[in-house]
């Protein structure tokens, strides 16, 4: 999807807004509904799934809510769309009928285990064989991917060179949609200011962001 | 506070900005989903106890200053957190979620690093904790990939033209810690010591380790 959260790139937002010894959390709520999407993940998960509900927020609301308010849309989307609550228990907070999950809420030694143990994107069984190596010119493919994807618009269609190789990581793309891990080789690719941005671009600066190989093509790919 | 640049636009993402009104809302949606979810038997009220605790006290950017101020005095500590960070950082004590997969790049004279996530929200949790408002905002997603320089300039960094700047933008599972340059004349310190100059915004790469 063409997301307002895609903001690489974007101008105009103004300067970066700093505050002095900032506090982890500005208020108990935003303690509360941090907690709850990371506990959540054991019924709303994957993370990709999460991340995706956000991104679907009105582009308006978005831009005018902070962080852990897109958290709490995310949250309130996925129990909806899953089925976990209705919009009337939200609003009221009273329990209308209950869909049971998978397995029991997870307990504090279980949350504390999921957060020192952390979730491996990576795995041994999918697509293994790197196709390219570090140093190949790639090009990140303009594809037009209707839901949700890490292939972030300012890259798409530009040429880049392979920085480094990750082994096979869960593909975002499909995760996110319940259609598979479908694990792949994951890369770091470095990109030119000037590729990027324009060809009136002289600074020396340069850009490496992770990309899955399904977003890649060799540099003369589609060409005559 | 730093934050109030009356000249600019108002900010959500600044609690200064949020009504009271709206506060108490999501003060009290945030509590009706709480006891819905907990009803329903989706959460357990000890396990977000737990995670606002850890996250609160237990994880911040202390962790990650070990990891570098150890890697400034032991070089073969160095050489594994540049080849294989994820382990080099367990040494420590350090991993889980957001850190399963680290990668440490490494400043030099001529090579500048700065951490991003322009998709979301992406860090590095068990060295650095949850992110500083600044890094979730719009401001920063948007300029540090397209426009560093004057990004690393609000922050007091300046570069001459002929230092690179690399700008790594987490777009999927692998979380980046930059490893500062560590300042001239800290021979004498100890590595305790050592990690006490080092703080959050040189290892997110917006700015220098000085010397005390």
């Amino acid at each position: 999807m063409n997301g307002i959260h895609d903001m690489g790139g974007m101008t105009c937002f103004g300067p970066v807004r700093r505050e002095d010894d900032e506090p982890v959390f500005h208020a108990d709520w935003e303690r509360r509904v941090f907690a709850m999407n990371l506990a959540a993940l054991a019924f709303l998960g994957p993370v990709d799934r999460a991340r995706h509900a956000i991104e679907r927020m009105d582009p308006v609301e978005y831009l005018t809510t902070s962080y852990y308010e897109h958290w709490l849309a995310g949250l309130e989307t996925l129990l909806k769309e899953l089925e976990y609550a209705t919009d009337e228990e939200i609003d009221n907070g009273k329990v209308a009928s209950v869909k049971e999950t998978p397995h029991p809420p997870p307990n504090a030694e279980m949350a504390e285990g999921l957060v020192r143990g952390g979730m491996s994107a990576t795995r041994d069984e999918g697509r293994l064989e790197p196709a390219f190596n570090v140093g190949d010119k790639v090009r990140a493919r303009n594809i037009e991917v209707k839901r949700h994807t890490r292939l972030a618009r300012y890259v798409r269609g530009k040429i880049g060179m392979i920085a480094a190789y990750h082994g096979s990581h869960v593909f975002a793309d499909t995760a996110a949609h319940d259609l598979g891990e479908n694990a792949q080789p994951l890369y770091t690719v470095r990109f030119e200011a000037r590729e990027l941005w324009g060809d009136n671009v002289e600074r020396r600066d340069c850009v490496y962001i992770d990309l899955w190989e399904d977003y890649l093509v060799t540099e003369g790919y589609g060409r005559a | 506070m730093s934050d109030h640049h009356h000249d600019s636009p108002p900010s959500p993402h600044h609690t200064s900005y949020r009504t009271r009104e709206r506060n108490k809302e999501l003060t009290q949606r945030v509590e009706r989903i709480e006891a819905l979810l907990v009803a329903k038997g989706l959460v357990a009220k000890d396990a977000l106890d737990r995670l606002v605790d850890i996250y609160e006290n237990d994880l911040g950017p202390m962790n990650g200053a070990k990891v570098v101020a150890r890697a400034w005095v032991d070089a073969d500590f160095k050489r594994r957190l540049l080849d294989n960070a994820t382990a080099a950082i367990a040494e420590l004590g350090f991993g889980g979620l957001q850190g399963e997969h680290m990668v440490v790049v490494e400043n030099t004279p001529q090579v500048h690093n700065v951490v991003v996530c322009t998709l979301c929200s992406c860090y590095p949790w068990p060295v650095l904790g949850l992110p500083p408002t600044w890094y979730k905002d719009a401001a920063y997603r948007s300029r540090v990939v397209i426009d560093p320089r004057s990004v690393l300039a609000e922050f007091g960094t300046m570069l001459d033209d002929d230092v690179e700047v690399r700008v790594w933008d987490s777009s999927a599972e692998v979380r980046y810690l930059v490893l500062p340059e560590r300042p001239a004349n800290t021979e004498h310190l100890t590595e305790r010591e050592l990690a006490e100059l080092i703080d959050r915004d040189a290892m997110i790469g917006v700015a220098r380790v000085s010397a005390p």
